[in-house]
């Protein structure tokens, strides 16, 4: 065993490769996230889909993860050098061509309002609409599960009428319930865990999203489309 | 079979956990020391990744209903089996109806029981991982309670181990050369810096040069660390994306959160670095209330640091066998 393995050699600035619409940048030693740079919208994600593809049958993946509009990387081991894989992740990115998941429909029912409905004001405040017409933008809309992510089968929406975005809370409220009908930025979904959330819970669904013991644990899928149908509303 | 006589609550069956489901929102769980599980295993000649019991309470105590063999390793907390002293990384046969306890550990957090044949609880989603915050996998999907019985697993070609036991060196010390020591008590994490690294100016120097303390607010989901804040220059928004254990993310607040096994599989708070691999081990041996501090380094070093490892665990795979069947022969 040498020593000189424990030897540190500072690099200067993070390893960030940007080009073309994209940006490929290190989690730690084994991942990497490529993200497009442009619009957050559909056609940006049907290039995600095409690159997950494309990069899931590379003999150096472990697991891929789509996100919304970008594409976390997880390699069974640490690459030496960085910058090729970056390379070949934006080559793979550039060669990506839009593919459209032909998904299902999904319907939620929601009760909008209530005692749920914790973020519902100060969703009104911000965006100086009233809670009926909050509410209201919400249930419109159509919207697309861009991907799956951070609690079991919970999907990431868009489609968000922009007029209702909302950042994500400076303080996360503590518990949450599973259920809650929440938006996060310009996202929107349900939350299928009950604990700490930073999104902000206009409403609630009674649905199951997730069954560890079914062959297909996870209702929603990327591809599917969703609404929610207003069950009731409390204000 | 064995069966729990004593535990507090956290403590779980786990195995190296279940990837591959990170795209339906599945964290990955597994042990939180990842190289106590796969040396532990090693040493009995089980699968490296065969379930083991993950202890952070203590005390804990069990009875082996069967003869069998077992090895504690991870952290250093007194073990004793029917009263006399255990060594940690020491691999014992067991008679059935001993009875081994667990006390405070004096260095480390988590200790891993592993035992001959690996925890056979069944595999959910492949694992045997328990994931409490799905409530799946392991003990149907919750912490251990007294009064549970384990099964444990056929052991297709078992060691024949010594009287006085097999031990290896603890990692810590064999593997020193790959770790670097303590500074001013402060235990050395190496971390690559991540994509919103530039956001922090000048304070993402102050990242690297003050010792972060692990807050009481740290548990296997994540660590939050307590120390003088850093904010990036401008606020972002971030679009929801996938993230690994070992992500060091900055909320609002400027106090970072590096998550751990039970992580959140997506984020999207700024991310200044990533722990390498090879330390994750090390921040799951980390306690409460002590202080670390970030080292960069390169993807180079990272993979020279795992090739290390990696051929270690190899190493007393291999070695453990080689001694058994000699020890045998001499006899």
């Amino acid at each position: 065993m040498s020593a000189s393995a424990a030897k540190i050699i500072q690099p200067v600035e993070a390893i960030v490769l940007d080009r073309n619409g994209a940006r490929v940048s290190p989690i730690g030693s084994r991942a990497f996230l490529l993200e497009a740079t442009g619009d957050f919208d559909l056609a940006a994600q049907r290039r995600i889909w095409a690159l997950s593809r494309a990069v899931e049958l590379w003999s150096e993946t472990l697991e891929i993860v789509p996100g919304m509009t970008n594409l976390l990387v997880v390699l069974k081991v640490t690459p030496e050098d960085p910058e090729i894989l970056a390379l070949r992740l934006l080559e793979a990115w550039e060669q990506a061509e839009t593919i459209d998941l032909a998904g299902r429909m999904i319907e939620i029912s929601v009760t909008y309002g209530g005692e749920h409905a914790t973020d519902l004001a100060a969703l009104c405040d911000r965006s100086g609409l009233s809670d009926r017409e909050v509410i209201r933008i919400h249930y419109e809309g159509t919207y697309r599960v861009f991907a799956l992510g951070s609690a079991p089968g919970f999907g990431y929406l868009h489609g968000l009428d922009p007029r209702i975005y909302m950042p994500r809370k400076t303080v996360p409220s503590l518990n949450m319930e599973r259920g809650c009908v929440t938006i996060g930025g310009m996202q929107t979904g349900v939350a299928v865990l009950t604990g700490p959330n930073g999104w902000n819970s206009i409403g609630f669904a009674k649905l199951q999203m997730f069954d560890p013991m079914s062959s297909t644990p996870a209702v929603m899928a990327p591809g599917d489309t969703v609404r929610f149908v207003p069950a009731s509303i409390e204000l | 079979m064995i069966d729990i006589i004593h535990t507090g609550p956290f403590n779980t069956v786990q195995d190296l956990g279940r990837p591959g489901f990170r795209n339906i929102g599945v964290t990955t769980s597994g042990a939180m020391d990842p190289l106590a599980l796969k040396i532990g295993n090693s040493m009995l000649g089980n699968e490296t990744g065969a379930a083991a019991i993950e202890i952070q309470i203590y005390p804990f105590k069990l009875r082996f209903s069967k003869a069998t063999a077992f090895v504690v390793t991870g952290a250093d907390c007194g073990a004793s089996l029917d009263g006399r002293t255990v060594q940690p990384w020491c691999a014992l046969s067991v008679e059935a109806g001993q009875v081994l306890e667990l006390g405070q550990p004096r260095v480390g957090t988590r200790a891993y029981i592993c035992i001959a044949g690996g925890i056979d609880v069944a595999p959910v989603m492949g694992s045997r991982s328990t994931s409490l915050r799905g409530a799946f996998g392991g003990r149907e999907g919750r912490h251990l309670i007294t009064g549970d019985t384990l099964q444990t697993g056929e052991v297709s070609s078992p060691l024949d181990l010594p009287a006085t036991g097999l031990s290896v060196v603890d990692p810590a010390y064999a593997l020193a050369d790959f770790y670097p020591a303590h500074e001013d008590g402060a235990l050395v994490i190496r971390a690559i810096p991540a994509g919103e690294y530039g956001l922090f100016g000048t304070d993402a120097e102050r990242f690297w040069s003050q010792a972060w303390k692990i807050s009481t607010q740290s548990d296997r989901t994540g660590y939050r660390l307590t120390g003088e804040p850093i904010k990036p220059t401008t606020p972002v928004e971030m679009r929801s994306h996938g993230v690994v254990s070992g992500v060091v993310q900055v909320p609002p607040s400027g106090e970072p959160i590096i998550q751990m096994a039970d992580a959140n599989t997506a984020g999207g708070y700024p991310k200044i670095a990533g722990v390498i691999e090879a330390d994750l081990w090390r921040l799951g041996q980390a306690r409460i209330g002590s202080r670390l501090r970030f080292v960069r380094v390169t993807h180079a070093e990272a993979a020279g640091i795992e090739r290390a490892v990696a051929g270690f665990i190899d190493d007393v795979g291999r070695t453990s066998r080689m001694v058994c069947r000699a020890l045998q022969t001499m006899n």
